[in-house]
């Protein structure tokens, strides 16, 4: 494991009375890629803001290497941001971008060249030095911004949902040109996003955020897989979460059926969330399943088929590569280790209730 | 904090700055005295005066009555152009644009006296009409760039999807173009209308003997000093502004926050 | 398509009438004599002494009056910038309701605040500091330039200053600019088609007004648009009149080209 590179500890913020970060607390370790992952309003830009300086917490701190930054105003600091929107200075050539920062810095005619003609490569943009911003194509502009930032060889890229403003198919191969950036840069990326698919393609470490609080820290894999609660569940991919009842470890009564399940430490008659993925949901001939149910729908998505089936009053998602038309009767079945046990919250509140690592 | 104070008091600066002589033309519509050089002690006596002067009444009439009719007719034709000059090709806009920016670039003194080389030459009366007529052209360009950048934030496929849905062009205007610039079109006839009332330069140059407007009635009045009953009508006339800004700003502020609130 | 480009015929035509021929007869009438015939001798006049005066008077009062609205405005839009407030209500209150209180009162109204016994002295004598003379002195004239047109040139940088991407700056800062860096090399580039715009809007009519030296600056001081307009209310040489016209109008069209190449959008103007 690298070391721990930046620490944010009991962090807080409100705008206007409202509470945007309550009590957070995050660490980021050297040459990660980390991922805060939220709807909009649950304070991953506003986390961003606070690492790049351009919000003070209202308590809290910032520790960066060891040492408290959170009063140190940006232009001190040890990172660059690559913003929303790119923010690129449109008053300047390509090259008078890139080298604002360096600039700033009064480093030398001859390394400032190098250093945009490296980064110029670097983002697969050679020759564009002497182009204006506003003649460049979103993703062009987007490289630029990458570019403006890593010249001045930062510890860390902050990136503030840099592809928002991109196409579907930009986006994506932007997705695989920034993994590459980071391994060759050798550098730790915090990277904000609202799409669960970008976060899950390129992260080392995922953080979901909902309200000011976050509710899981993970890799991808364990994120998708294990969910920790419905929030997380809901809003990585699609999922069935179903109210359900505990009866003792490793037995759990589903919409009255009794599936075995791999959890245990959850109590005895407990009420739980489960969670099931809709590739994980089984279908078979009626005879087969523990439950049976009707196809209500029927749609063809290119890999798999999706699915509706009304059992026991409940719609359940189904992928599958078997097709099965609407009104066929159909047995359900759930492999122990792909059902994933949560705990209830125990109000409405508390499903925003942090969950730290 | 000290930061937050100087910009406050920089801010407060600027508007006594900017409110003194209107504070100080508000004191003397009080003052007992005739002369604005001593003050006399406090009087309604100038309220009263005024409705009995039927010189400044006139001027008044005449003021308000070519500030309506200039921004009114300069907002049909500015409207209208504005739609064609939206459907011109660049070169031609440009051309059109640069045209129309001319009185509002140009020294009023030279729009004036070449207003008043062209009513010579074309043998008109000087009086309300050529007023009229020379308020309308410097009131035009205000309410063309006014309404413009609404007309270019206009999709253009609302009005084809009217009259997809079987509109007659001018009906598809009323309906689905016209609400949309209709703020446009209301804040240049505003526009238009204050520049309109506050002219004197133009004005100056294209008025007739017998015609007069409150700002050319106020000029001729320098000299022997003003009668105390303009102080008057001016306050009331700023009064009655503020006022209606107050209740109009008053009404939509909700309206305003609830739109905020959405984004 | 056709149709809608018809719409704009009356308009068309209307600004032929009342801009363009506008224009050209006070072309006519500067570059010919009373009998018609051309001649130069209405804009060599501007070389007279008494007219060459009056220019340099103007020209200076005006460049004066520019320099201090734009450093007066500037800070100013960058407060109003910064504190957020309703756009719309700052632009009434700074821009449209004065103007209500007609323009003549206005400035007529410095007269009585800066007086020797005056509004202003009255404050300074009673706070025993020494009395300010500046009535009737060209003083007073750039007081009167700056107080109309300041608004002009507040308007047009507030409205490119917002247009600024708040995280443009933020960039700056985060590649390393300190605040002042980060004004000279972003926020002062950004804005300068509304500071460009700013000053045409308060150069030329501060460089071409009569009134506001008739009013504040007693009947000695002549600026050149006091000589062009008792040229023509007055003397009733419009020859004259409009040969000094058009030299003043080469000045508007320097200021305009110079604004055009630095505003090719019209992204600083005032609405």
């Amino acid at each position: 494991m690298n070391k721990i590179l930046i620490d944010l500890k009991n962090i807080s913020k409100s705008f206007d009375g409202q509470m945007v970060l309550d009590d957070l607390n995050l660490y980021i370790r050297e040459n990660e890629f980390l991922t805060l992952l939220g709807p909009s309003g649950c304070g991953k830009t506003t986390t961003l803001r606070i690492l790049g300086g351009f919000e003070s917490p209202d308590t809290g701190s910032v520790i960066f290497d060891g040492s408290d930054i959170t009063k140190l105003p940006p232009n001190k600091r040890q990172l660059n941001t690559v913003f929303q929107k790119y923010a690129l200075f449109t008053h300047m050539t390509i090259a008078e971008n890139i080298a604002f920062g360096l600039k700033i810095k009064n480093k030398s005619k001859t390394y400032i060249n190098d250093k945009i003609k490296y980064a110029l490569k670097l983002v697969n943009l050679e020759g564009f030095e002497n182009r204006m911003p506003d003649s460049l194509s979103g993703g062009q502009q987007q490289r630029i911004a990458i570019a403006r930032a890593i010249v001045n060889e930062p510890k860390v890229l902050l990136l503030d949902e840099p592809l928002g403003a991109l196409d579907l198919k930009l986006r994506q191969d932007m997705q695989y040109e920034l993994i590459r950036l980071k391994n060759e840069l050798g550098i730790t990326f915090i990277y904000v996003t609202h799409d669960q698919e970008e976060a899950l393609t390129m992260s080392d470490t995922i953080v979901v955020m909902n309200q000011g609080y976050i509710q899981q820290i993970g890799t991808p894999e364990k994120i998708y897989n294990e969910p920790e609660n419905a929030f997380v569940a809901d809003f990585i991919g699609d999922s069935n979460i179903i109210s359900s009842t505990m009866i003792e470890d490793k037995l759990v009564e589903i919409l009255g059926t009794r599936f075995p399940c791999v959890d245990t430490g959850f109590g005895c008659n407990k009420p739980v969330d489960v969670v099931i993925r809709p590739e994980d949901v089984i279908l078979s001939s009626p005879a087969k399943g523990k439950m049976t149910g009707t196809v209500t729908h029927l749609i063809f998505k290119g890999v798999h088929y999706e699915m509706e089936v009304t059992a026991a009053g409940y719609e359940w998602l189904v992928h599958s590569t078997g097709m099965f038309p609407v009104g066929t009767e159909v047995g359900i079945d759930v492999d122990p280790f792909n059902i994933q046990i949560m705990n209830k919250p125990a109000s409405e509140d508390e499903e925003a209730v942090g969950v730290n690592e | 904090m000290i930061k937050n104070t100087v910009k406050k008091l920089y801010i407060i600066l600027i508007f006594v700055f900017l409110y003194a002589p209107i504070v100080t033309l508000i004191v003397l519509s009080f003052n007992a005295s005739r002369t604005r050089a001593k003050w006399g002690g406090l009087t309604l006596k100038w309220y009263g005066a005024l409705f009995q002067n039927d010189e400044i009444l006139q001027a008044l009439f005449n003021t308000l009555f070519i500030a309506f009719t200039a921004s009114a007719i300069a907002t049909v034709i500015g409207t209208i152009a504005c739609i064609s000059i939206m459907n011109l090709k660049k070169r031609a806009r440009t051309v059109v644009i640069g045209i129309t920016n001319i009185p509002m670039l140009n020294a009023d003194i030279v729009t004036g006296i070449s207003f008043m080389l062209l009513f010579i030459s074309m043998g008109l009366r000087f009086g309300m009409e050529t007023i009229l007529l020379s308020h309308i052209t410097f009131c035009i360009p205000y309410v063309i760039l006014s309404v413009m950048p609404r007309m270019k934030q206009l999709n253009p496929h609302t009005y084809e999807a009217a009259l997809d849905l079987g509109a007659g062009p001018i009906c598809g205007f009323f309906k689905v173009v016209f609400p949309d610039i209709l703020p446009g079109v209301l804040s240049g006839f505003l526009m238009a209308f204050t520049m309109s009332l506050d002219d004197f330069i133009i004005t100056h140059f294209t008025k007739g003997a017998g015609v007069d407007t409150l700002s050319t009635k106020i000029y001729t009045e320098v000299k022997k000093g003003i009668k105390p009953e303009m102080y008057a009508l001016s306050t009331i006339i700023f009064v009655t502004v503020l006022v209606l800004l107050l209740l109009v700003n008053k009404a939509p502020s909700e309206n305003k926050k609830m739109k905020k609130n959405t984004f | 398509m056709n149709k809608k480009k018809l719409l704009g015929t009356p308009y068309f035509i209307w600004s032929v009438v009342f801009i363009i021929i506008p224009l050209c007869m006070v072309f006519y009438y500067g570059f010919t004599d009373k009998s018609g015939a051309f001649t130069l001798e209405n804009i060599i006049a501007i070389s007279t002494p008494e007219h060459v005066k009056a220019l340099y008077l103007a020209l200076g009062l005006s460049l004066i009056s520019t320099l201090i609205c734009l450093v007066l405005a500037y800070p100013l839009a960058m407060i109003l910038c910064g504190l957020n407030v309703n756009q719309h209500s700052f632009i009434v209150l700074i821009f449209i309701l004065p103007m209500w209180m007609n323009f003549l009162l206005r400035t007529l109204a410095w007269q009585t605040l800066l007086e020797k016994t005056g509004v202003i002295n009255n404050i300074l004598s009673f706070l025993h500091l020494p009395a300010l003379t500046i009535i009737n002195t060209p003083y007073a004239i750039v007081l009167g330039m700056v107080y109309n047109f300041l608004p002009f040139m507040v308007l047009p940088i507030y409205n490119s200053l917002v247009k600024i991407d708040p995280n443009v700056i933020n960039a700056a800062r985060d590649l390393g600019a300190n605040g002042l860096q980060v004004f000279a090399k972003v926020t002062l580039p950004l804005t300068l088609p509304g500071i460009i715009s700013g000053i045409t809007m308060v150069f030329i009519p501060a460089l071409t007004t009569f009134v506001i030296s008739k009013l504040l600056g007693g009947s000695k001081i002549l600026l050149i648009g006091n000589v062009v307009e008792e040229e023509f209310t007055q003397a009733g040489n419009w020859h004259l009149g409009s040969g000094l016209s058009i030299v003043l109008m080469l000045f508007i069209i320097v200021n305009m080209v110079i604004s055009s190449i630095f505003d090719k959008d019209g992204e600083g103007s005032v609405l």
